[in-house]
């Protein structure tokens, strides 16, 4: 394909594209998101590759590897086309046989399908399975169905459509109206409304201008900036390139994360590709409109995901935060106004400009409109990326598409909002999710991490690992924040190893205070919530282990007694065998002898673990 | 890595100050970590004092100033690794490597690293071995892991390369 100079040359090349698809041909999709190649879907790929080159021969079928479906519990995922046959956990020597069977026969195999885990039915179409019904997959639908090293494929499915509506009938006032209409609210984790951004840094003196892509996604537990980036980036410069238009930018950061090195790779695809198709770079389709977008990676700093502190980056500083006292979208990047969303918020805007906001506008709750996309991840059956209408509730997510708790355990808790967010207890299970309701329960939206937690998750454990997370994220201008968030760590590290006194519980809330007041950035002013909402939710959990001395979920290695019971010891010796520090001994049962029971030395027991882990008869008990 | 080397990496960043970051990566990429005549360098020819230049390299997680080892291990502590016992992971490898989160074997074979995501959590828990993943792990699992990286042998694990 050459540059596309007009928008009609876009639309009869996206004509052209699906004349020469069948829409009736057989097709295999593998997903190739992280989540599946941490499974294997390599070797999968591979595989078809194979069967298809060996047995196709000019059958016309084809082979194309996907972005990230997001049912990563189940992957390797593959989806037969066009009858959308999902196949879950599918393993090299498979592909043969699902070519044989599947694709020319059209008959299903029955151990590969979808099983329901309480009525054992199974389900074969993918729209079916009970992890994607509930789903509104509006911005992260196309991922299963686009190679996203292809523009060709997110053409085909009406990529670009949008920016050229934007460019040439619509003015740049238009479309930051049409985004305030639909009250994007930035997906990133603020809520901050998207078209008020942009109309303060369109309205904002100077001639430079930059709009910015964050996809510095640090949050542990979070992971859909990512899969959308690799598995449909071509959506979210979409997004940017519209966003520059309304705003009045020539140039675009796209800041990743230096840990997510396949996003890197195909965002840097896309780009190339959209430059040499005339979607990018200098007069895009003929408008005369000019934008275009470099790459820059992070350096594994969790601070620098923050805007001020994202921009110092850019410019070659450290990545520390600044006092907003004036905006980034006046003086942001290179002190010229710059405009930073989310990848999830640029991912929203092409669909916002091609169905209007009247469309939009009917998803959602009266505060947050459109849909969100949560990883839900922990103690959850289904662990997976998920796109839900906003104001779904809780308890529809953990349990019509998680799928419940694994194990028959007991739900305990969800921790919504990253590091910075809070834990929501049982008793709110029914809350509607959208912005404005995480915060009144003393969480937050945040990216869209949600950690289901049950009951052998401790939440002092849980607290300590936020705060070690962000003591060694603060970046340390800030006084309070350096400090505090350290001093509160070294407290839930003596609560969690029996040290605990009572008065810590107040001085942790006194503490949490100043640190949230005193703090310049995001990461300060909201680090004291993980603590904070867990004596909240969670108090008697505290006072367990500061007056009694015990962990309840039995977690808090510190507070734990290990004990082998004699009467169901087999004296098989594996524990023994497992021990690191040599604190179990016995007489090891032979062909002969019967041997002995063994124990374990409590004295040079270090709580590990390991024989827990290793016995075969459950005879090791956990006080 | 030469003089030149150094160079052909500022020059693909067109010589910018503000593209610090992204050269003192492609070094560390290279090197596994900062040589010191490499800073000095690359300070000297973007006009950025040393002490600038060493702020950037100790503040970022992805730079070490340290020789890494020949294997990067990298166990993920990220929320949902953690509340499936990622730190039992960290711990038995503290015992198998007899190092500690940071440092480097004494045959500088193996790095031991903490990750606060590495954003595979449906896979959780997770070690990423030079880039390849290994799920649900379990300390168990973890001396069997690292024996395929003990010998040079080149070996094609199933999970292919990140």
């Amino acid at each position: 394909m050459g540059r596309l100079s007009s928008p009609q040359e876009l639309e009869k090349y996206g004509n052209e594209i699906l004349s020469a698809r069948d829409p009736n041909q057989a097709f295999i999709t593998v997903c190739g998101g992280t989540g599946c190649h941490a499974s294997g879907c390599h070797a999968v790929v591979d595989a078809f590759k194979k069967v298809i080159q060996e047995k196709a021969k000019g059958n016309g079928v084809g082979l194309r590897v996907t972005g990230c479906h997001g049912f990563c519990e189940r992957g390797p995922l593959v989806v037969i086309y066009p009858q959308k046959i999902l196949y879950q956990k599918v393993k090299p020597e498979d592909a043969s046989r699902i070519f044989q069977e599947t694709v020319l026969k059209g008959r299903i195999l029955e151990n590969l399908v979808y099983e329901h885990p309480t009525t054992g039915e199974k389900i074969v179409a993918e729209e079916d399975v009970p992890f994607y019904k509930k789903q509104m997959r509006i911005i992260f639908g196309n991922n299963g169905n686009i190679d996203p090293t292809s523009i060709e494929d997110y053409i085909a499915v009406g990529g670009y459509r949008a920016l050229a509506k934007a460019l040439f009938s619509m003015t740049p006032e238009q479309v930051i109206s049409e985004v305030k209409k639909a009250n994007l609210r930035g997906r990133g984790g603020g809520g901050f409304p998207a078209g008020l951004k942009w109309e303060q840094c369109r309205n904002a003196p100077g001639d430079i201008k930059y709009v910015i892509c964050n996809a510095d996604e640090g949050d542990p537990g979070a992971y859909m900036d990512r899969s959308l980036l690799e598995g449909n980036p071509h959506s979210v410069l979409e997004g940017m390139v519209i966003g520059a238009y309304a705003i009045g930018a020539h140039e675009g950061y796209v800041f990743v994360r230096h840990e997510y090195p396949l996003a890197v790779v195909n965002i840097g695809i896309a780009i190339q590709q959209a430059r040499e198709s005339g979607l990018l770079g200098k007069d895009i389709l003929g408008s005369g409109f000019d934008f275009d977008v470099k790459i820059s990676r992070g350096g594994g700093a969790f601070v620098a995901g923050e805007s001020t502190a994202l921009m110092a980056t850019i410019e070659g500083n450290v990545g520390e935060p600044r006092a907003k006292h004036i905006h980034t979208v006046i003086s942001g990047l290179w002190d010229r106004p710059s405009n930073l969303n989310n990848v999830e918020t640029w991912a929203n805007v092409p669909l916002i400009i091609n169905q209007g906001a009247d469309w939009y506008t009917q998803i959602g709750t009266e505060g947050s409109k459109g849909t969100k996309i949560f990883s839900l991840v922990g103690k959850v059956n289904n662990t997976g990326l998920v796109e839900v209408p906003m104001g779904i509730t809780l308890r529809e997510i953990v349990y019509d598409i998680g799928g419940g708790i694994p194990e028959g355990k007991k739900f305990k808790a969800v921790q919504t909002g990253g590091p910075s967010g809070g834990c929501i207890p049982e008793s709110l299970i029914d809350l509607p999710v959208d912005f404005d309701r995480l915060t009144e329960v003393g969480s937050m939206m945040g990216s869209g991490g949600m950690i289901v937690m049950d009951e052998s998750t401790c939440m002092v454990d849980v607290a300590k690992y936020f705060m070690n997370f962000l003591k060694d994220e603060s970046c340390g201008k800030c006084t309070s924040c350096r400090e505090g968030t350290k001093r509160m760590h070294e407290i839930l590290t003596e609560i969690s190893e029996g040290r605990g006194k009572p008065e810590h519980i107040d001085l942790l809330e006194e503490l949490g205070w100043v640190t949230a007041e005193a703090s310049l950035c995001a990461l300060g002013g909201t680090a004291p919530n993980p603590a904070l909402s867990t004596i909240k939710y969670f108090r008697h959990e505290y006072e367990e282990h500061i007056l009694n001395k015990r962990c309840p979920a039995k977690v808090c290695r510190a507070l734990l007694q290990y004990k082998i019971l004699s009467d169901v010891c087999t004296s098989c010796g594996r524990c023994a065998k497992a021990c690191p520090v040599e604190a179990i001994t016995g007489v090891q049962k032979t062909k002969k002898e019967k041997g002995k029971p063994f124990r374990i030395d409590p004295k040079k027991c270090i709580q590990c673990g390991m024989c827990f882990e290793s016995c075969k008869f459950e005879a090791i008990e956990v006080q | 890595m030469t003089q030149s080397e150094i160079e052909t990496i500022i020059e693909r960043y067109g010589r910018k100050e503000s593209a610090i970051l992204a050269i003192l990566q492609d070094i560390q990429d290279r090197e596994k970590y900062l040589p010191k005549e490499a800073l000095e360098y690359v300070g000297e020819k973007l006009h950025i004092s040393i002490n600038k230049i060493y702020r950037i390299a100790t503040f970022y997680r992805a730079l070490s100033l340290m020789p890494r080892g020949k294997h990067e291990v990298c166990v993920c502590l990220g929320t949902a690794c953690h509340v499936r016992g990622a730190q039992r992971i960290v711990d038995q490898m503290k015992l198998e490597l007899g190092i500690r989160p940071g440092e480097t074997t004494k045959d500088q074979n193996f790095t031991l690293d903490t990750v606060n995501c590495l954003g595979v959590c449906a896979a959780g828990p997770v070690v990423a071995i030079d880039g390849q993943y290994f799920g649900k792990m379990s300390p168990g699992k973890v001396g069997g892991t690292l024996k395929k990286f003990h010998s040079d042998k080149k070996k094609e694990g199933a999970n292919g390369k990140a």
